[in-house]
């Protein structure tokens, strides 16, 4: 039996009154890809962001190669966040940098490359989501949506990541960008061999780029199988999800 | 409402956030003397709060100048051609001087800060930092505080210079004095420890501006509205605690009340 590379047990988060994470469980192997669906306010982005130390869980163990790493702060915290590339929501890019900047950013502070060198790299990355070495002397502000999330993309991956994780990678893309990128995710984390960890609400990307669904509802994983399965999960919460029903056992709270 | 429970909550909430900015600056101040340094980055603060602020300290300070000199002589008609340069340059280098320029640098550099940290923040770039292995602290707040402290005190250097000229432009050109003899007793007037403690002043000054900016930006949230309260949040409380810590530095450099 191999050590998962990511392992989530009992992960609590309350924010005041509002308990986010209610106990939450999660394996990932290594090589994997696991998509976690969910709706909007269900606990998928406090599920990854506890995972990378951004927010720091109220109770339960987070284990990365085996190592507890939910309490570590500091220089033991940027040790292991070497082994993580993250592609944000709204790409996240730093607009006082140009994009080859931004690509190499890991590269340069992180790995004390220089900035000839990481360049080098940088443009090479570029060139692997389908972008011309021009683009990398422009502003992440004069770039489109979707080429903003290539860049994203580009240096999730520059620092050659173990593990990366994808916040809804193709939300507010259009159909055609978003299969764009779908297929540069499988591709390029094919090619890298490194297991991923994705949030998502869109099944389209989700039937994509997984190998294993994972669905949480009110701070809990309720299913969990092979995205092969998820047809047949037998599960009505995982049913109406997937099929887009308005009808069943989740119910939107809106205000009367 | 219980009146008793509302002041409670205020003292509480107030208490809090003093702890909060406090555990802030325990984070970030060491990041400013350990490696790796981000020089580039702390020379492009030097020019952005340094650099740039120079023409608002400058103004502020010559106007200044002249209005205290005007004050003094229509207030006092004997003996007013030496009182007034001497308390000018007492006024300005002491008190004026890095008081007016911290308030305008406030105004300027800490709603900059405030805002910028801000939008980072609600549009993710801080968090993506940390996934690139970048403390934030060290990368964005330590390189502004080092600027801040460095550069205030130049600032109200060239400030007390001009404002003391502020107020000789005054007095030889609106109250007729002699040039000369406005000139020497300034000089004759002012000892070290006057200028120094202003330049003490404009260092905490410095660091007051800087820590507020980053304090509130980097806790901003909530999009476009959160930046904004973020903004003004940073400059209200940064002005308030620059004439606190001045009233502070005052009382310790020069005896408090006896």
């Amino acid at each position: 039996m191999t050590t998962p590379k990511i392992e989530l047990k009992g992960v609590q988060k309350r924010f005041g009154t509002k308990v986010v994470l209610d106990g939450v469980d999660l394996s990932v192997d290594p090589g994997e890809s696991l998509v976690i669906i969910g709706g909007s306010g269900t606990g998928k982005s406090v599920t990854l962001k506890s995972i990378l130390g951004l927010i720091t869980p109220d109770k339960g163990s987070i284990k990365v190669d085996g190592r507890e790493v939910s309490r570590l702060t500091g220089r033991a915290r940027e040790e292991v966040n070497r082994k993580f590339g993250m592609l944000f929501q709204a790409a996240a890019l730093f607009d006082s940098l140009t994009v080859w900047e931004n690509v190499a950013f890991g590269l340069i502070q992180g790995r004390g490359l220089n900035r000839t060198e990481a360049k080098q790299i940088a443009l090479q990355k570029l060139a692997k989501v389908g972008l011309g070495p021009e683009v990398g002397e422009l502003s992440p502000s004069e770039l489109s949506g979707g080429m903003q999330k290539r860049v994203g993309l580009a240096r999730a991956i520059a620092a050659e990541p173990e593990i990366i994780f994808f916040d809804e990678p193709t939300t507010g893309l259009d159909p055609i960008m978003a299969d764009v990128i779908n297929d540069l995710i499988v591709t390029t984390v094919k090619d890298m061999g490194v297991t991923t960890l994705s949030i998502t609400h869109d099944m389209v990307s989700a039937r994509k780029i997984a190998d294993k669904i994972a669905m949480i509802y009110k701070g809990k994983i309720i299913w969990s199988g092979r995205k092969e399965d998820i047809d047949n999960s037998g599960n009505p919460y995982v049913d109406q999800f997937i099929h887009g029903r308005a009808e069943g056992p989740i119910k939107m709270e809106l205000a009367k | 409402m219980n009146p008793f429970a509302l002041v409670g909550r205020f003292v509480i909430a107030l208490l809090s956030e003093i702890g909060r900015i406090f555990e802030f600056a325990m984070n970030a101040v060491p990041q400013a003397f350990m490696p790796p340094i981000y020089g580039r980055l702390i020379l492009q603060q030097i020019m952005r709060i340094g650099y740039f602020s120079l023409p608002v300290v400058g103004l502020t300070a010559f106007f200044t100048g002249g209005a205290l000199a005007l004050q003094i002589a229509v207030g006092s008609e004997i003996g007013a051609e030496t009182l007034v340069p001497q308390i000018v340059v007492l006024g300005i280098t002491r008190e004026l001087g890095p008081v007016m320029a911290g308030l305008m640098v406030a105004g300027r550099v800490s709603a900059a800060i405030a805002a910028e940290l801000g939008t980072m923040r609600v549009t993710e770039q801080i968090d993506a930092l940390t996934t690139l292995s970048t403390n934030p602290f060290k990368y964005l707040v330590a390189p502004r505080i080092i600027a801040a402290v460095l550069t205030m005190p130049i600032l109200v250097g060239i400030g007390d210079i001009i404002g003391v000229m502020g107020g000789w432009v005054v007095g030889v050109y609106s109250l007729d004095y002699n040039s000369a003899s406005y000139l020497k007793n300034t000089v004759d007037f002012l000892k070290m420890g006057d200028v120094t403690s202003g330049l003490w002043k404009a260092a905490v000054f410095g660091f007051i501006i800087a820590l507020m900016g980053c304090y509130h930006g980097y806790h901003s949230k909530g999009g476009a509205q959160g930046v904004g309260a973020a903004t003004t949040n940073a400059v209200v409380s940064a002005a308030i605690l620059i004439l606190a810590a001045n009233y502070m530095m005052t009382s310790l450099f020069f005896g408090g009340g006896r």
